[in-house]
């Protein structure tokens, strides 16, 4: 069989990721809800692969959530956008590494309507210099950050302590892996393996062990919806988008989730708590729901960090099934304390769904 | 052309979102928001390429548009590369814009969003605020967030963040010269006008409901917006 064809549509997927030397701009949803995964991600570029990243405490939200939410106008959002890029030209960087997949979804509109529309471009240069007196340079390389983990998963796989396998049967971790919609489904051709086959998340996890899980659903997105989640009386699109996922990705019996976008993991975390309450149905093992993970997490657990400095305590579903099957070590009694070891208390019992 | 046509051929995305749509329905086949609403992209995309005037102006005060979830899982699909979604985004601007928007039951809900994201942006420089995100409007976040919102300071502490201070850092406080730098943006690109044109719009849909309206979130306009639902936007 000729395979040239193949490997040719193949290469339009692949992507080019900066080497060094980025420059980091945070999450909104990952800085609340899952603030130990970007202090990993750091702290794995940093010192476990000796890699320069800058972050500038003056960058702001892209404003996403109020974009997509439809409240704040695309020249205002290209704008704020403009001046993360001035930001990181002042501070001598060209390699812009989002936290966000919504961000990255919205850097890469911005940047492919000013190559479409380069009067858009100047437009929003004039307003960035009136409104600031800025100047920016484009970003030689815009990568999302989970690129760059999965650009160092080999080096991670090599000096992790831990793989993603079943230490009792011997066998790999079967993994659900969830790619935030934004990453790739609006322009394919910038994210690893496209919309279709994306390999960020299944690159990770094969080369950490594990095995992913392809089930009918696996495209569908985790409900956020923006203002489909924010306003209360919407809260059943959410819902039920996540309750489509589960229902289809369950008879696969999945040991674990693992997704990149900010939204997702907490979305597919909480709403199988709700589902557990409202309806009395579990997708995991005796009553607990399916650990659902950043791919910090999951990257931190294999290079061994502790499960607690990760931020494993702040999810609604228990983690230790997985880090029991891996034979991850952790201190059940310090699951809750603060830094200095205080008694802060602990999050009461769900009423159904197992903990 | 009409002059709402004119208006949406206006925003880029609109131009980006629809080129010629041959309405195969692919896009309402994958949409998220056509298994779970009345809801159907691909006759978006038609009426909208009709240049009927009537139509359009029916569609920016319908409950309609403000089912999308903006996905983009339309555009991933489109076998002449339109998406749908883009089309929403332009539209939901152009209601907003001409206060169609508070005719819907949906569409009045851009306060509460304007209320709670939109200022927090200015206020905070983040679209999302911790101690914001308050258990009572948020049940289904349990009660591990129940214990994270009584003990903010502490856990973000624990897992390295530098929660309200200087420097940079997971929740920092973003400096006052950078939230005023974030406000000249808005003034200068429209970001203000549109949250005064939400406000004003609101603030007379308020009166003509007879509903009390005052700033912030604690009152019976926007508590009514955020949780009112007529439960007839569903397939069941």
């Amino acid at each position: 069989m000729k395979i040239e064809g193949k490997q040719h549509i193949w290469q339009d997927y692949q992507k080019e990721i900066a080497e060094n030397h980025y420059f980091y701009v945070r999450s909104c949803v990952r800085q609340n809800f899952f603030p130990g995964s970007e202090t990993a991600f750091l702290r794995i570029l940093r010192e476990e692969l000796g890699k320069d990243v800058f972050e500038n405490p003056c960058h702001t939200t892209c404003t996403g959530i109020g974009y997509h939410g439809d409240i704040v106008p695309f020249d205002t959002t290209m704008t704020v956008v403009a001046r993360q890029f001035a930001l990181m030209t002042e501070s001598g960087y060209e390699n812009l590494v989002p936290s966000c997949i919504t961000s990255f979804g919205i850097y890469t509109e911005i940047l492919e309507t000013w190559e479409h529309f380069p009067e858009e471009e100047e437009k929003v240069r004039e307003y960035l210099y009136k409104a600031t007196h800025r100047e920016f340079k484009i970003p030689k390389n815009l990568a999302h950050a989970s690129d760059v983990i999965y650009k160092f998963r080999k080096e991670i796989s090599e000096k992790g302590k831990f793989r993603l396998v079943n230490v009792n049967t011997g066998k790999p971790l079967k993994v659900v892996e969830h790619i935030g919609c934004h990453y790739a489904k609006m322009f394919p051709s910038k994210g690893i393996g496209g919309a279709e086959y994306p390999y960020v998340l299944t690159g990770m996890v094969e080369d950490w062990g594990g095995e992913v899980i392809d089930y009918p659903e696996r495209r569908h997105c985790c409900g956020f919806g923006f203002r489909q989640y924010l306003v209360k009386a919407n809260r059943g699109y959410s819902v039920a988008c996540s309750h489509k996922k589960f229902e289809s990705m369950h008879p696969y019996k999945p040991d674990m989730i693992i997704t990149n976008c900010p939204g997702c993991p907490m979305f597919l975390d909480r709403w199988q708590y709700a589902i557990a309450e409202m309806e009395g149905k579990t997708y995991g093992e005796n009553g607990q729901g399916i650990p659902v993970f950043t791919y910090e997490e999951v990257a931190g657990l294999v290079l061994g960090y502790d499960p607690w400095d990760l931020g494993l305590q702040v999810h609604q579903v228990s983690c230790e099934p997985v880090l029991d099957k891996i034979g991850i070590p952790y201190d059940t009694s310090k699951k809750y304390l603060g830094k200095q070891g205080q008694n802060i208390g602990m999050p009461d019992k769900p009423y159904i769904l197992k903990t | 052309m009409g002059v709402l046509y004119d208006k949406l051929a206006k925003d880029v995305r609109f131009r980006e979102g629809i080129n010629s749509c041959i309405n195969c329905g692919t896009c309402t086949a994958i949409c998220a928001a056509a298994e779970f609403y009345n809801y159907d992209p691909r006759i978006i995309a038609d009426t909208v390429q009709s240049r009927d005037e009537s139509k359009i102006e029916a569609l920016l005060k319908s409950e309609t548009i403000w089912y999308c979830g903006e996905c983009m899982s339309c555009k991933t699909r489109c076998p002449r590369g339109n998406a749908p979604g883009l089309i929403i985004m332009a539209l939901r601007s152009l209601s907003q814009e001409e206060g169609y928007f508070v005719e819907s039951e949906k569409g009045r809900q851009q306060l509460a969003l304007k209320r709670t994201v939109g200022e927090w942006i200015l206020k905070y420089g983040y679209c999302l605020y911790a101690e914001n995100i308050l258990p009572e409007m948020h049940p289904e976040q349990g009660p591990v967030w129940e214990w994270e919102s009584k003990h903010l300071p502490e856990i973000f502490e624990r897992l390295g963040g530098n929660y309200k201070g200087d420097g940079p850092g997971i929740l920092r406080k973003i400096p006052q010269e950078t939230l005023d730098e974030l406000k000249s943006i808005f003034d200068v690109t429209g970001g203000t006008v549109r949250y005064e044109k939400i406000e004003n719009f609101s603030k007379e849909k308020a009166k003509e409901l007879g509903l009390q309206f005052d700033e912030g979130i604690d009152n019976e306009y926007v508590k009514h917006i955020y949780t009112v639902n007529n439960h007839s936007h569903t397939k069941e």
